[in-house]
């Protein structure tokens, strides 16, 4: 069989040493005004701290840099190319207008210690975005300041910590599922909880009664994924938060995969305590290569003493500030007040869709995941037959009786004009396929999607090695990773 | 819904296909009670040109227009205009992590460049692909020297960035790292008898600010040889990084925690900004953040690869350095635009001019006060004492347009009347005298004048 690969076809690219192999003396990008105040002698204002020597720093012109990096990010795959289904990424289209009005003057250089009275533009945005955020989650409260989701984590970790503190039980360990990300239990450590595996059951859920028999007055609270990373709603979740509530205990929701509930649900209403979001993925603020992320924290009212400081307040004029005097605040998680460039992308996201577009949203990211199960169900193995919300995950259960294993699929997809899924994730499914397709794709898109992976699925069957060299189109072909590990290369350092 | 690439059609074959009646159908699972059977509460529906309208409305309600002498940790210096252009391609802008290095090199030879500049600017090692920022940056630096020295307590500056103490006192709360503080003297700079009497065999790291808060340059090497005779490691913060034009790097330090704000990253109303760690290499594996590095592929090719990720939340869980993901890449690619654009000889020209220009400021100032700290050498901050309350200066000064220096009454009482001003070449000579004119003009000559009108009112409302 010869695969028909209908997204992508090869074209040239540009080849492009580092910056450093391209810098000779004497180049230069950059022009300064001829300096208006007197000349300073650095050498006598600074003494032995003035510096002589930039090292091997570059020389270049500004040609040569706008090559430079276009040519490097035509190496790259992204969203704007093409269908980025990594599960629990969310993945979705990056609206440009985000990227304008973050850019307008007072909004991108507005300075953190500028007088509050001229600040009342960057405070509005801020109150405004807590409101829609506050809405849309069913929570009391809320803090933007943490930096991403990681940070969220740690912020709501600490409110829990400063809730129980108060109540007079600091209480020693928070329950984390098997199917849980990697922050939830390196946070928890962060905050010196001990970590305590929650198994989950056959269907994909917490195990009910394990809970149960878990759930003590040491326990802090539970860190759930909601839907879960299988991408299965807990359909126990009242039950969830009784069996926690009863024994004086927080739930705490990982808010990674809020892309299937917005205005559909809101965990406020299902008995969540504390929660963060990831403006970066359910609010569309774009992910950059890896950030800058944003993770505001929604809580409960119980919670609000606690929140970082300064929260925001409207003051007694009717002009917005920032309140400083919190004594029972956890205190400050970073300087200033968060990633405020996020923040208005979010809220423009937010006032794209209104109520109605965001359900659409929503519900349309959940009928893209169903689409794609229905699609390659029989063609890859299901391990969970529970139904499914923004993302599925399969299991190269088929495909590893002929030696190729998710990764390799994976790198295959690339071939076909895709970016592979979430491999190897949750770690509860061996050999797990995550696919999350947001509601960015069309029907097309994802018919190719299908067409692809049922393709691979075949090859896996008549010529597996095509599957394990895989990619053969890039530029370079996989990367030894075992190397690279063992004698680090983590800098250029010039030819001596 | 304009984002959403379905039509109605679509979403019919595809509900078929599924074989279900309707999409309400796919939420079944969520039990009944908790489905929201109403609109959300938030802004209706906008076109986009009322979006922009709206923002450009808080823009002009945020100081847009204003001249402004504040540093303080966030820096006002110019942005190249390549460095928009390059990343608001798609490719970058809208990748993910590069954990699939065969279609991300453009992002991980970027970041080994970043990694490369970072070490070249601060005399380290290795550096990291980027951390939150400056303030998490130096906090997450301590937690390194905490693990790498068995020891647990922490002895900081009081010169360092107010706010970066107290994001450290929130990290350290229940790592059970106890935090002292070292004070500073006459020159602006720590007090190194203090050092020596409070540094102990428990003392894990000495954290400083090199330009200090006050902008003053630490005697790194003097602070180096007391932590490292009492076996304590040096982390020291940076958060001017400009000043490494012109300014040795603390190259006696074991850890850098820089923020690189200053290299071509809007002030953005305190965020995104672009935190970084540098270290030696004997110390990487302690180190937290991703980190990239080079490799070849099977044909013996040069490419570059996430690396030593065992030390991440991804692998180790909760025995990772730190729980960190998302860093802060895209902003990481804006200074790495801007170190390449002022390369070798454009980083220290700046720095220069953000030199004089603050020497000639301090100067013209100190004819309406007292400069403190002047016996150690400054970068482009200094600390001005009046008379006057700088509130009072500021009130009159901020009715022309300008953005005094910034009160530090709050975080140092002890100073009394002293305000923290910046200048950067941007700060032009004009402005500088006219804010020198208005200081010196105390409230009582002061002709009072009509406040700025307050902009256009909110347009959107919430509907609760």
């Amino acid at each position: 069989m010869k695969p028909v690969i209908r997204k992508a076809s090869l074209h040239v690219n540009q080849n492009e040493g580092l910056i450093f192999e391209k810098s000779s003396e004497g180049k230069a990008a950059w022009k300064l005004p001829p300096l208006d105040v007197p000349e300073v002698d650095p050498s006598s204002l600074l003494g032995s701290a003035e510096r002589k020597s930039l090292g091997n720093m570059p020389e270049v012109s500004e040609i040569e840099i706008i090559r430079h990096f276009t040519r490097l990010s035509t190496w790259n795959y992204a969203i704007d190319l093409g269908m980025y289904p990594l599960g629990s990424c969310t993945m979705k289209y990056n609206p440009r207008v985000n990227e304008a009005v973050a850019r307008v003057e007072g909004i991108a250089n507005g300075h953190p210690y500028q007088p509050e009275e001229i600040s009342q533009g960057a405070l509005q945005i801020l109150k405004t975005l807590s409101e829609c955020l506050i809405e849309i989650t069913g929570m009391d409260s809320i803090t933007l300041q943490p930096a991403a989701g990681a940070h969220g984590e740690m912020t709501g970790l600490l409110m829990v910590r400063a809730y129980h503190h108060a109540q007079g039980r600091p209480r020693k360990k928070v329950l984390i599922p098997d199917s849980a990300h990697g922050t939830n239990p390196a946070t928890a450590a962060m905050v010196d909880y001990a970590v305590e595996n929650l198994k989950s059951d056959s269907r994909g859920m917490v195990d009910i009664g394990a809970l149960e028999a878990q759930m003590s007055e040491d326990v802090a609270a539970l860190m759930l994924t909601n839907p879960n990373t299988l991408g299965i709603f807990e359909q126990q979740i009242h039950k969830i938060a009784d069996i926690l509530h009863a024994k004086g205990g927080l739930l705490y929701m990982d808010g990674a995969n809020m892309n299937a509930l917005v205005g559909k649900v809101r965990p406020g209403d299902f008995g969540v305590d504390v929660m963060h979001l990831n403006l970066h993925k359910t609010f569309s603020t774009p992910h950059g290569g890896g950030g800058p992320g944003s993770g505001p924290v929604a809580i409960k009212k119980k919670l609000e003493p606690f929140l970082p400081k300064p929260v925001l307040t409207a003051k007694a004029d009717g002009t917005l500030g920032f309140n400083y005097d919190r004594p029972q605040s956890v205190g400050r998680v970073r300087a200033f007040y968060g990633n405020f460039g996020m923040f208005v992308r979010a809220l423009a996201y937010i006032q794209a869709n209104g109520p109605d577009g965001l359900r659409q949203t929503t519900e349309d990211a959940v009928l893209n995941a169903n689409y794609i199960r229905k699609g390659l169900e029989g063609a890859y193995d299901l391990p969970y037959s529970t139904p499914t919300m923004h993302e599925v995950v399969f299991s190269d259960k088929l495909q590893a009786k002929k030696g190729v294993r998710t990764m390799d699929i994976a790198k295959r997809l690339i071939d076909y004009g895709f970016h592979p899924y979430t491999t190897a994730f949750p770690l509860i499914v061996p050999g797990a396929l995550m696919i999350e397709p947001t509601e960015s794709e069309s029907k097309e898109e994802m018919d190719l999607f299908i067409e692809a992976m049922k393709s691979i699925a075949e090859e896996v069957e008549e010529n597996p090695q095509t599957v394990l060299d895989a990619p053969h189109s890039t530029r370079v072909s996989r990367l030894d990773e075992t190397a690279a590990a063992r004698k680090p290369v983590l800098r250029w350092k010039p030819a001596s | 819904m304009r984002y959403l690439p379905k039509s109605p059609a679509d979403r019919q074959a595809m509900l078929k296909a599924v074989g279900i009646g309707s999409v309400d159908d796919l939420f079944a699972p969520i039990p009944a009670e908790y489905r929201l059977s109403r609109d959300l509460h938030i802004p209706r529906q906008m076109a986009e040109s009322e979006i922009v309208d709206y923002f450009r409305q808080r823009s002009r309600e945020n100081g847009e227009g204003y001249t402004s002498f504040l540093g303080a940790g966030v820096y006002s210096h110019y942005r190249p205009v390549i460095i928009d252009s390059l990343i608001s391609r798609g490719e970058f802008l809208t990748a993910y992590t590069p954990y699939q290095a065969e279609i991300s090199q453009g992002t991980l030879q970027s970041i080994f460049e970043f990694q490369t500049m970072i070490c070249e600017l601060t005399g380290m090692e290795v550096a990291n692909a980027s951390m939150y920022d400056g303030s998490t940056a130096a906090a997450e630096a301590v937690m390194m020297a905490v693990r790498l020295t068995g020891r647990r307590s922490v002895l900081v500056a009081r010169s360092l960035h107010p706010e970066y103490r107290e994001v450290l006192a929130t990290y350290a709360t229940h790592q059970g790292m106890p935090l002292s503080v070292a004070g500073f003297v006459e020159n602006g700079r720590l007090n190194l008898a203090e050092l020596e009497k409070s540094i102990t065999p428990q003392t894990a790291c000495v954290l400083i600010q090199s330009p200090n808060f006050f902008g003053t340059i630490e005697d790194v090497a003097a602070v180096a040889g007391i932590a490292h005779k009492n076996g304590a490691m040096l982390v020291v913060s940076i958060a001017e990084a400009v000043s490494l034009g012109i300014v040795e790097p603390p190259r006696e330090a074991d850890v850098i925690a820089m923020e690189a704000q200053s290299f071509g990253v809007p002030q953005g109303f305190g965020g995104p900004h672009c935190g970084v760690i540098a270290t030696r290499e004997k110390y990487v594996r302690q180190m937290p953040g991703r980190l990239a590095g080079q490799t070849v592929d099977k044909q013996g090719r040069r490419g570059f690869v996430l690396t030593l990720a065992t030390r991440e939340q991804h692998i180790r869980r909760e025995k990772a350095t730190s729980n960190i993901c998302t860093n802060q890449a895209l902003v990481a690619l804006m200074v790495n635009i801007f170190m390449t654009v002022y390369g070798k000889v454009g980083l220290k020209e700046l720095a220069k001019q953000n030199l004089a220009k603050a020497a000639y400021a301090a100067g013209q100032l100190a004819k309406h006060g007292k400069l403190l700290f002047s016996g150690a050498p400054r970068f482009n901050e200094f600390v001005l004492q009046t008379s006057e309350d700088p509130q009072e200066i500021n009130r009159r000064l901020l009715r022309h347009k300008i953005i005094g220096g910034l009160p530090l009454k709050k975080f140092y009482p002890e100073l009394g009347n002293a305000a923290l001003w910046c200048c950067t070449e941007l700060t032009t000579r004009a402005a500088i005298d006219e804010a020198v004119k208005l200081v010196g003009k105390t409230g009582a000559s002061e002709v009072k004048e009509e406040k700025p009108k307050a902009g256009a009112e909110v347009a959107v409302e919430v509907v609760r």
